[in-house]
């Protein structure tokens, strides 16, 4: 057990150093979202109008692109493990008294750490969209992006315990990452949409991620638009119960399939 | 007492049988060579013992532990430098250390004094700060080695530890391992394809197609050879090699247009050759056996030749040496 935890913490220690280190992937986490967050903005804002009463389309996206970067980095992560298996650094961490499973959690928790620092990053954007933010919603705000951070590094963990090259890795996840990214509520709610879409967008585990940081955004107008399943609006807990379910699973196959390739 | 007791250790890959029942022992505070081919199975059988890969059969004591039961033990136990680098080029020598430091959990007390011994040791003190990707393969390989002995192993499990290197950073690094062996009497594993490398181990144990056709120290076996080595070309090379099977009882073996045989005592043969051989001779020429003579006398081919033929195996499989270089 102590080799799980000390494998844990000295992966995830690495993680942040790199992640210090390296200032290009600091600024191209951004450079996705931020786009989008723009030009859709600019773009659909004044067409639309108000989403619902009080809320005009940025107000309502930017919630879910912070989710986006956390998304997105916290699957990227999955890289590092493919590009220490190319570079041989990952024998150095296989032959080291550590646990597997803590070798495992270890890149989560770390690229989870990176991955919540970057969505905090992206409240800075807030005052300038018009949302209001208080202390107390960025308090509650951290543990949701933990969650879900974590749940989907499990996912670039499990992609990664499988592939031998960099590029493979960003093929798979490039088609896991676009339509869990469209179809997950980012850019228009998925109550209204076609019923195919909608049965999509409500299986989809990071509509409840979004969902449940849109609601601590926007409070009552967020759950006038939050995502609705058989009728019931899904509230903020049961949002991160959803994901949370999702991480448990994700993450115990991306252990087993790591353990079982090295 | 033996350090390394490995009986009947055998490993496949799907229908390759990459090593085959292999047995030997290892003393304490000596330098054992693995010396074969590429392919022959060395780093297989080294993956196994430092526990990065199943047995398929057979078992092995390292350090008194059992691989496989005891990989925890086994892998405190053991230093190990592998064939491809195997740094985080991002970061500095001295982050790589303390990285290792850590997940050996080495108490806070000794970690910086130890990381400052080693890297003036193998005379990277000054760049200690410096990322390792700055580094040449010598430095890199010397940062290995360093980080390899860290956490106070008592075995260093060296896989080609010189290979890539030129002649002179060969020789630094051999001085660093010899220097080693004497001052922490420090058992060393070590595989290469470089016969004068092997030469520096107290067992040899010569490794072809997974399995162990000789296992003796390097004089004995060059001795097994039964004298000196004399080389010679003839007008006809096929003729003047039957011709020495035929009159002189020797096995000659005719490879990249030279006939190769061993007699004892030598100098004392070579008149009487000269006197009644009957093939047209070119050039003749007497030396001390090598161990690539003890090679080419157990399997009928050089080191050498294995390597062109290996390399179009290899091109399939794109793995080991080649990147990060």
């Amino acid at each position: 057990m102590e080799e799980v935890f000390r494998g844990m913490w000295v992966v995830a220690y690495r993680e942040l150093l790199r992640f210090v280190q390296e200032r290009s992937r600091i600024v191209s986490s951004f450079a996705m979202p931020l786009l989008l967050l723009v030009i859709f903005g600019a773009g659909f804002n004044r067409i639309i109008g108000a989403m619902t009463p009080g809320v005009n389309y940025i107000q309502f996206m930017y919630p879910g692109i912070i989710a986006m970067t956390v998304l997105m980095s916290s699957v990227m992560s999955g890289l590092s493990i493919v590009w220490d298996r190319e570079f041989g650094f990952l024998k150095e961490i296989l032959v080291a008294p550590l646990g597997r499973s803590g070798i495992v959690l270890g890149k989560a928790a770390g690229s989870a750490t990176v991955a919540v620092i970057q969505g905090i990053v992206m409240l800075v954007l807030a005052p300038f969209l018009g949302v209001s933010l208080s202390p107390l919603m960025v308090i509650e705000l951290i543990p949701v992006l933990i969650i879900i951070s974590l749940s989907l590094s499990g996912l670039g963990v499990l992609v990664a315990s499988r592939m031998r090259s960099q590029q493979g890795f960003q093929i798979i996840v490039q088609i896991i990452i676009m339509p869990t990214m469209f179809l997950s509520g980012v850019f228009f709610p998925v109550n209204n949409v076609p019923t195919w879409m909608e049965v999509i967008s409500k299986i989809n585990p990071l509509t409840y991620g979004v969902d449940a940081i849109r609601q601590l955004f926007l409070g009552q107008a967020g759950n006038a638009i939050g995502v609705t399943v058989f009728g019931h609006t899904m509230t903020i807990l049961q949002d991160v119960l959803v994901v949370v379910i999702l991480g448990v699973v994700l993450l115990s196959i991306a252990t087993w399939s790591f353990s079982k390739q090295e | 007492m033996n350090t390394i007791e490995v009986e009947g250790l055998s490993r496949n890959f799907g229908q390759l049988v990459a090593v085959d029942r292999v047995s030997f022992q290892v003393a304490e505070g000596e330098i054992f060579g693995f010396l074969g081919p590429n392919g022959a199975g060395k780093t297989t059988t080294i993956n196994m013992l430092c526990t990065l890969l199943a047995l398929s059969g057979g078992r092995a004591i390292v350090n008194g532990y059992d691989v496989v039961r005891q990989r925890s033990e086994v892998r405190h136990s053991i230093g190990l430098v592998f064939q491809e680098p195997a740094l985080d080029e991002y970061l500095t020598a001295e982050q790589n250390l303390r990285f290792h430091a850590y997940a050996y959990k080495i108490p806070k007390e000794l970690r910086e004094k130890r990381i400052g011994k080693l890297l003036e040791l193998v005379e990277l003190s000054d760049r200690r700060k410096s990322k390792v990707r700055t580094f040449s393969g010598g430095m890199k390989r010397r940062l290995e080695i360093a980080r390899g002995l860290l956490h106070n192993p008592r075995i260093l499990f060296l896989d080609e530890p010189t290979l890539g290197l030129d002649p002179q950073t060969r020789r630094l690094i051999w001085d660093y391992i010899l220097a080693l062996r004497k001052e922490n009497n420090l058992t060393i594993f070590l595989t290469t394809h470089y016969m004068d490398e092997a030469e520096n181990s107290d067992h040899i144990s010569i490794i072809d197609h997974g399995r162990i056709i000789a296992l003796d120290t390097p004089d004995k076996l060059k001795d097994a050879l039964g004298g000196d080595v004399i080389t010679l070309k003839a007008g006809d090379n096929n003729a003047a090699a039957l011709e020495l099977k035929e009159r002189y009882s020797l096995s000659p073996v005719v490879q990249n247009g030279v006939i190769t045989f061993s007699v004892p005592q030598g100098e004392k043969f070579l008149p009487k050759l000269m006197d009644s051989f009957q093939s047209h001779l070119l050039s003749i020429g007497i030396r001390r056996p090598t161990l690539d003579d003890v090679f080419i006398k157990l399997t009928g081919r050089a080191i050498r030749d294995e390597e062109a033929g290996l390399k179009d195996q290899m091109k399939g499989m794109v793995m080991r040496r080649g990147h990060g270089r």
